[in-house]
């Protein structure tokens, strides 16, 4: 497959993964490996000290994976910029899945808030991949400043509805000059392939791998899809149109 | 002494370090990143930076999310 290239930096896999609500971090390694992914989200949070675990991080091998925090908890841009910057002090190359959800309902992400807060970050260095609902004006908004990527949603996380937002995700793909990742809601390796046929740049998938029976072989299956929706996409679909056409030649039937 | 960690009030030892406080719950200083009093320390100078009273300590880490 051709590359995927954000930031200047080049990927062979156009599937990104998510590590949140995995059974075991056996399950969570297994969905990592079979996906084929070389980005994979993280999240920060407090340190419980009555139920300590064992360290994420361990099973995160940094020189296969670049790890992409992001700023999920995040009400309004100051807790997002807040997060970016602790993230970045980890040690973290200065990546940042910039999220801001104040609705916990459904979680979707503050248009005002993320613009805000992506005009800082860029500004301190951050290669910002921001978490938006499908609005192409914001998209542009967004690219205006500088962010690295935009993370248009299918439909809301964690939902496994697929593209509910098709035409709009279709406005931002055509305007768009850096990478559309469609990100949440994708709960099918066929929505993902969708994604990939409308030109979308790359997929964010969590959910749907860590709920399956078996997150190596979904993962997979996701892998196969997005690998299947960017050829199609490369060699071109077919138009739809309304009058049949036939496939076989119209002439020299028999009884002629 | 009491301080705010992780959102609750704890009692700790008067003028002990960030890093004995870390050490003493056992935290790995380069697995977690701590704020205090919203500030970012860098891991270099937790052991030079002494808690007092009423000051407020975030310890973060990473876990799985999407």
């Amino acid at each position: 497959m051709d590359k995927l290239i954000i930031a200047g930096r080049s990927f062979t896999s156009r599937l990104m993964v998510g590590t949140g609500k995995f059974a075991s971090n056996e399950a969570m390694v297994a969905a990592m490996e079979g996906s084929g992914s070389e980005i994979v989200t993280v999240a920060l949070r407090r340190v419980d000290i009555d139920n300590p675990r064992d360290s994420l991080l361990h099973h995160i091998d940094p020189e296969r994976f670049l790890l992409l925090p992001n700023t999920s908890g995040a009400r309004d841009a100051e807790e997002a910029i807040r997060l970016a910057r602790i993230a970045r002090a980890a040690g973290c190359e200065p990546w940042i899945k910039l999220e801001v959800t104040p609705d916990p309902y459904y979680l979707l992400p503050d248009p005002i808030e993320t613009l805000k807060a992506a005009e800082v970050l860029v500004k301190e260095g951050f290669i910002v991949l921001p978490y938006i609902n499908a609005d192409p004006v914001l998209a542009k908004r967004l690219q205006e400043v500088g962010t690295a990527t935009v993370m248009p949603l299918g439909s809301p996380i964690g939902t496994n509805k697929g593209i509910r937002t098709r035409d709009n995700i279709a406005i931002i793909i055509e305007q768009a000059i850096v990478p559309v990742v469609v990100d949440a809601g994708l709960g099918a390796p066929s929505h993902a392939a969708e994604a990939m046929e409308m030109g979308a740049d790359a997929v964010l998938v969590n959910t749907a791998l860590a709920v399956s029976r078996n997150p190596g072989a979904m993962a997979a299956a996701f892998r196969k899809g997005v690998e299947a929706g960017r050829e199609a996409y490369l060699a071109g679909l077919g138009k739809q149109q309304d009058k049949a056409e036939a496939s076989s030649p119209l002439t020299g039937f028999l009884g002629q | 002494m009491e301080i705010i960690f992780n959102g609750k009030p704890r009692e700790i030892q008067a003028s002990i370090s960030i890093q004995e406080f870390l050490d003493q719950l056992r935290l790995d200083c380069l697995q977690v990143v701590v704020e205090h009093n919203r500030n970012i320390i860098p891991r270099q100078r937790l052991a030079e930076t002494v808690l007092n009273r009423g000051d407020t300590l975030e310890v973060i880490h990473f876990v799985g999310g999407g």
